[in-house]
């Protein structure tokens, strides 16, 4: 479904600022993966997601999804492909606008936007339907905005947003690192159920090793710009925090493992 | 009593200005409140307006037609605006200078238009030689050529136009974009598109209001819209700042641009007759738009505790 083959990125390149953020990454998902990234700071995972969904383009390397090549797509074409929910949560919703009206929006993504209505009467009832799923009351509150919600409401609405035209890759941006334990948990279980009952391929990086572990049926650690472990299949299921480490030992030759912010 | 007499004999005039201003300031209200850009575009694309009116009129065109035509020339300046800041990549303030610097010299061109002059900075039309929709000269009588009928209606018309445009799909991505570009584009939405879009009607309604005042005045001038934008703005926050915690819905929003620039004029009315010199309101206007502009800011920095109302972002 997903196709990255050598992507290169360097940020400021001839300054004294030169990054390279990505060194050579390549990387494919199948139909229905569901692939955690973890790595340290500046390992590369947010530019890696970045660069698949648009937001720059890569220096050079090709990207192609289900099929089609998007690498000189900008991102809002590449919309049509892909949701996503960021880390930032007031980045996913227009706050000041209505939850049903951020929905509808949602629901014309990868549509020319026309002169008809914005939104329909019946899509409201469908909304209500959807929104009683997240069990946060919001079924309540179509016409509030956004802006009044909390974190861990609008990432809520934020993942059903990018589910709600069902897209080929769903991209999930650490989006549970800016909440507290327990919201965080609640938005991570209902990820986990949205991906599992449409069978959405997922990129969902992450800080947190155990949830790295927990979720999906693949597990990608990338460090220095390039990806260094990628175990998937039955490896994968019996994996634990310990053997992640031991591994990631070897693979990029350091204790850097012991960042804490791996382990948090 | 004269004064009170002299005052309220001054209304009407005031109504019918502020009912032009109020166009502006709807317009305004687009990339300032919706797109979240102060287009400075405005300044020259009002002048221009006006003067493409006046030469139509002038030429002896039906004066219908020419509003159109001013529209139109209002909404290319709006285009260019757009061009330099979406395909330049020149920030938007700067690009609406830029704009507004190129429309001052194309102004003096286009009012010398069958002229013997190369330039000209005034162009004048009257009531008497020209078929005028709309004339000071009426602005007291009563009749069906009141100036105030047809401004009061047109101001519905827009608002009406605009209410249903900003419910559309492309209306709705185009709020989007002003409330949160990564959001819009991540939804599918060419936020490039939409900017250009908001400033081609914002700048066709500044034009719009620009031929209007032209009529209105019995002429158009070079610098009819300088600091045309702190008067929208002025209109737009004092609208919000006296109406803003009743009028929820967003046709009512833009009328209360409209009626903020009523208050501006009534107020601007004021203080005319109270001896200043009508040189002197630009400096009053900046004022005021500095005054109304800083209290939220001081307000968040010194109660910020009342500030922070429902604003959490923790869940």
């Amino acid at each position: 479904m997903l196709e990255v083959r050598e992507a290169y990125k360097t940020f400021n390149a001839g300054t004294v600022n030169e990054k390279r953020a990505l060194n050579g990454v390549s990387l494919t998902l199948k139909d229905g993966d569901f692939a955690t990234v973890i790595g340290g700071n500046g390992a590369g995972k947010s530019t890696l997601l970045n660069l698949v969904a648009g937001v720059f383009s890569a220096d050079s390397g090709s990207i192609t999804i289900g099929g089609q090549d998007v690498t000189r797509l900008p991102e809002h074409k590449r919309a049509k492909f892909i949701g996503r929910v960021f880390q930032d949560p007031m980045m996913g919703t227009a706050a000041t606008m209505q939850i049903e009206e951020n929905l509808a929006l949602a629901a014309r993504r990868g549509q020319s936007r026309t002169l008809r209505v914005g939104i329909t009467k019946g899509e409201r009832e469908e909304y209500r339907e959807l929104l009683k799923l997240l069990d946060l009351g919001l079924e309540e509150r179509l016409t509030s905005k956004v802006g009044l919600l909390s974190g861990g409401q609008r990432q809520a609405l934020t993942l059903l947003m990018a589910t709600l035209k069902k897209p080929k890759l769903l991209l999930l941006d650490e989006h549970t690192a800016a909440l507290d334990p327990k919201t965080a948990a609640k938005v991570l279980s209902t990820t986990e159920r949205i991906v599992q009952r449409d069978r959405l391929t997922t990129l969902m990086i992450t800080h947190n090793m155990r949830d790295a572990i927990a979720h999906g049926n693949r597990l990608i650690m990338m460090y220095d710009g390039r990806i260094v472990i990628d175990i998937s299949g039955e490896e994968k299921k019996k994996l634990t925090v310990e053997d992640l480490l031991a591994k990631f030992g070897q693979a990029s030759g350091s204790d850097e493992a012991d960042d804490k912010l791996l382990l948090s | 009593m004269d004064f009170l007499l002299a005052f309220f004999n001054s209304l009407p005039g005031a109504l019918g200005q502020g009912l032009i201003w109020g166009v502006m300031a709807i317009g305004v209200y687009i990339t300032y409140r919706i797109l979240d850009v102060a287009d400075l575009t405005v300044d020259g694309s009002l002048a221009t307006g006006g003067a493409v009116c006046a030469l139509l009129v002038s030429m002896g065109w039906n004066p219908w037609l020419a509003m159109l035509f001013a529209v139109l020339s209002g909404m290319l300046a709006g285009l260019a605006t757009g061009l330099f800041h979406t395909l330049c990549g020149i920030p938007a303030i700067l690009s609406g200078i830029l704009t507004q610097l190129a429309l001052y010299s194309i102004n003096l061109r286009i009012m010398a238009v069958g002229d013997a002059a190369t330039t000209k900075a005034t162009l004048a039309v009257s009531v008497d030689r020209h078929s005028l929709l709309v004339s000071a000269r009426h602005i007291r009588e009563l009749g069906l050529h009141n100036p105030l009928l047809l401004l009061g209606l047109l101001v519905i018309l827009v608002i009406g136009v605009l209410y249903w445009f900003f419910g559309t799909e492309q209306g709705s991505a185009l709020r989007a974009t002003g409330s949160n570009p990564n959001m819009a584009r991540a939804q599918g939405i060419n936020t490039d598109w939409s900017k250009v879009l908001g400033l081609v009607v914002s700048n066709g309604l500044v034009a719009l209001s620009g031929g209007l005042l032209a009529q209105y005045q019995g002429s158009a001038t070079i610098d009819m819209g300088r600091g045309a934008i702190v008067i929208g703005l002025a209109a737009v926050i004092i609208g919000e700042v006296l109406l803003g915690k009743v009028f929820r819905n967003f046709a009512l929003k833009l009328l209360a641009a409209v009626i903020g620039s009523i208050i501006y004029y009534v107020v601007i009315t004021l203080v005319l007759r109270l001896g200043l010199e009508s040189t002197d309101l630009k400096l009053l206007t900046a004022l005021v738009v500095a005054l109304f502009l800083s209290v939220p800011y001081w307000k968040g920095r010194y109660f910020s505790k009342s500030a922070k109302r429902g604003g959490h972002v923790n869940a």
